[in-house]
């Protein structure tokens, strides 16, 4: 059995997506910024991409910058809120530790210009407190950037409430909405955001295109000099093609949103139940407020790596927050956040669901990793350490 | 083109001298769980100061789990001199190379080995 179960790492692109990618490179390869004919039905498509877009989150066409993906929203976000911060002086941004790295490396280089960073901690459920936020706003206070849902443990992040905390303040508030456009419902007023990011291949889109949304009124730095496209905001000839099939893909998800989360949503909970029955394992994240497509488990005296492997071994893709995965010496930030230390966020496994999962594969992922978890445990020094009394079982 | 070699699979897969020995003459544990890599090394070693057997136990990533099983065949029937002469180079090169943030796993193979015989000498010093 083959079982793709990575689609918070990215999506297979859609029917509809890839039709409209071939018949938009077929007959729409105009620069949409010439004035022939050609061109400008390039252009008359971009612009149907850009209503179509601000339609599904409720915001003018005007207020849809298009992008390279989702860490170019984010840089191009929070860049240019530190820079109208700092004309103002203020040299205060509130974020949370949970962030993706397209948000807290680029907090990290602000600070190296002189911003200052409040991450605000999360509970052990990897929720944010619009209250935590609120009592972290000062009078230079910048921006605020809280993800809407998080990419390894699904949380859903209370984005209205903080919205209407930053409003209420007059801050500038902006949400990295890559896990959750497509997937939840995404209304720009109703959050009270001033800015958010998505990106398209999360939502079966191509990869190389995303969005900014951005208020009417908030000043935009760019990140790429050049000609006139997106406003003067953004330079570089539009991705037609990239854009057409993300919109495309945006509109089919969003229609088959609320079927796909009932049809999902037990999917999910089966796999969390089934997966719960493994020895000394715990849940990542809440168990209620979680995007319906995400599980996530430590398994205590085991790596992730080498977990992920042998899954793929038995047809399964997925993936970990173990160091080995991430390339660094630490484990997942966010595991860390949520209060895992790091012998057992090492042992984490994340599977993200796809739009057809079923119950047999849910039931033949079980099987799987209860297999795999037993057999590396069977030769893991600390799983030796741990069942012998040496040490105490921390799950 | 894929992230291991073909010998780093197979090791990993189907890792050689897993296990424990019970009246082990050297027992070594090296790495830490923080880290995410433990490699735990036990050797039966005879009066003429050869391995006659090896064992081990990794907790830790692929390319652990390969290092440990391919340095456990290296030193396999080795004098303990030779195996104190083997190096995460020597490992590293038979399982066709490691990806270089990997390299680690092999240097731990190397520190186990060492860390076991450590351990035999002490305890021989002591007879």
């Amino acid at each position: 059995m083959k079982i793709y179960a990575d689609n918070a790492a990215t999506t297979k692109m859609s029917k509809p997506a890839i039709d409209t990618m071939l018949d938009y490179m077929e007959n729409y390869y105009g620069n949409p910024s010439s004035l022939y004919e050609l061109g400008q039905r390039a252009k008359e498509k971009l612009e149907e991409a850009r209503a179509e877009v601000a339609r599904i989150i409720n915001a003018q066409p005007r207020e849809i910058i298009f992008t390279s993906g989702g860490s170019e929203a984010d840089n191009q976000a929070l860049l240019s809120a530190a820079e109208y911060g700092r004309r103002k002086g203020k040299l205060h941004i509130i974020s949370t530790a949970i962030e993706h790295h397209a948000i807290l490396h680029t907090l990290r280089k602000l600070e190296k210009q002189g911003f200052e960073v409040t991450l605000l901690p999360v509970d052990e459920s990897g929720i944010v407190k619009a209250q935590d936020v609120e009592n972290a706003i000062r009078e230079d206070t910048a921006l605020v950037t809280v993800m809407t849902v998080n990419n390894e443990i699904g949380t859903i992040q209370p984005v209205a409430e903080i919205g209407a905390v930053c409003r209420r303040h007059g801050v500038i508030f902006h949400t990295d909405a890559v896990q959750a456009v497509g997937h939840l419902p995404v209304d720009v007023e109703a959050m009270q955001v001033d800015m958010l990011s998505a990106s398209a291949h999360k939502f079966h889109g191509p990869k190389g295109v995303g969005f900014l949304y951005v208020k009417k009124g908030m000043p935009l730095s760019n990140l790429i000099e050049g000609g006139a496209q997106e406003r003067g905001k953004r330079a570089g000839t539009e991705n037609v093609a990239g854009i057409g099939a993300m919109v495309a893909a945006l509109k089919e998800s969003v229609d088959k949103m609320d079927e796909v989360k009932a049809r999902i949503t037990p999917v999910r909970d089966h796999l969390i139940q089934g997966l719960s029955e493994i020895p000394h394992c715990a849940l990542n994240g809440d168990p209620g407020r979680r995007v319906y497509s995400n599980v996530n488990f430590c398994f205590e005296g085991i790596e992730g790596e080498s977990l992920l492997m042998l899954l793929d071994q038995k047809g399964i893709s997925a993936s970990s927050g173990s160091a080995c995965t991430s390339g660094s010496l630490d484990p997942s930030h966010v595991l860390l956040a949520i209060g895992r230390v790091h012998d057992v966020a090492h042992g984490s496994l994340r599977l993200s669901l796809g739009d057809d999962a079923t119950i047999e594969e849910a039931d033949y992922i079980i099987e799987a990793t209860k297999e795999v978890v037993a057999y590396l445990r069977g030769f893991s020094p600390v799983w030796r350490d741990l069942t012998t009394g040496k040490k105490p079982f921390i799950l | 083109m894929a992230l291991y070699s073909d010998k780093v699979m197979d090791h990993f897969l189907h890792p050689r001298n897993v296990g424990v020995i019970e009246d082990a003459d050297g027992v070594g544990e090296v790495g830490n769980a923080k880290c995410g890599d433990i490699m735990k090394m036990y050797l039966k070693i005879d009066d003429d100061k050869v391995i006659q057997d090896v064992k081990f136990e990794t907790f830790g990533c692929a390319s652990a789990i390969a290092s440990s099983s391919m340095a456990t065949e290296m030193i396999k029937g080795q004098p303990v001199d030779r195996a104190l002469e083997l190096t995460n180079k020597a490992v590293a090169e038979a399982l066709d190379g490691l990806p270089d943030y990997k390299m680690h796993c092999s240097v731990l193979a190397q520190e186990a080995i060492h860390s076991a015989i450590e351990d035999y000498q002490n305890k021989e010093k002591e007879k």
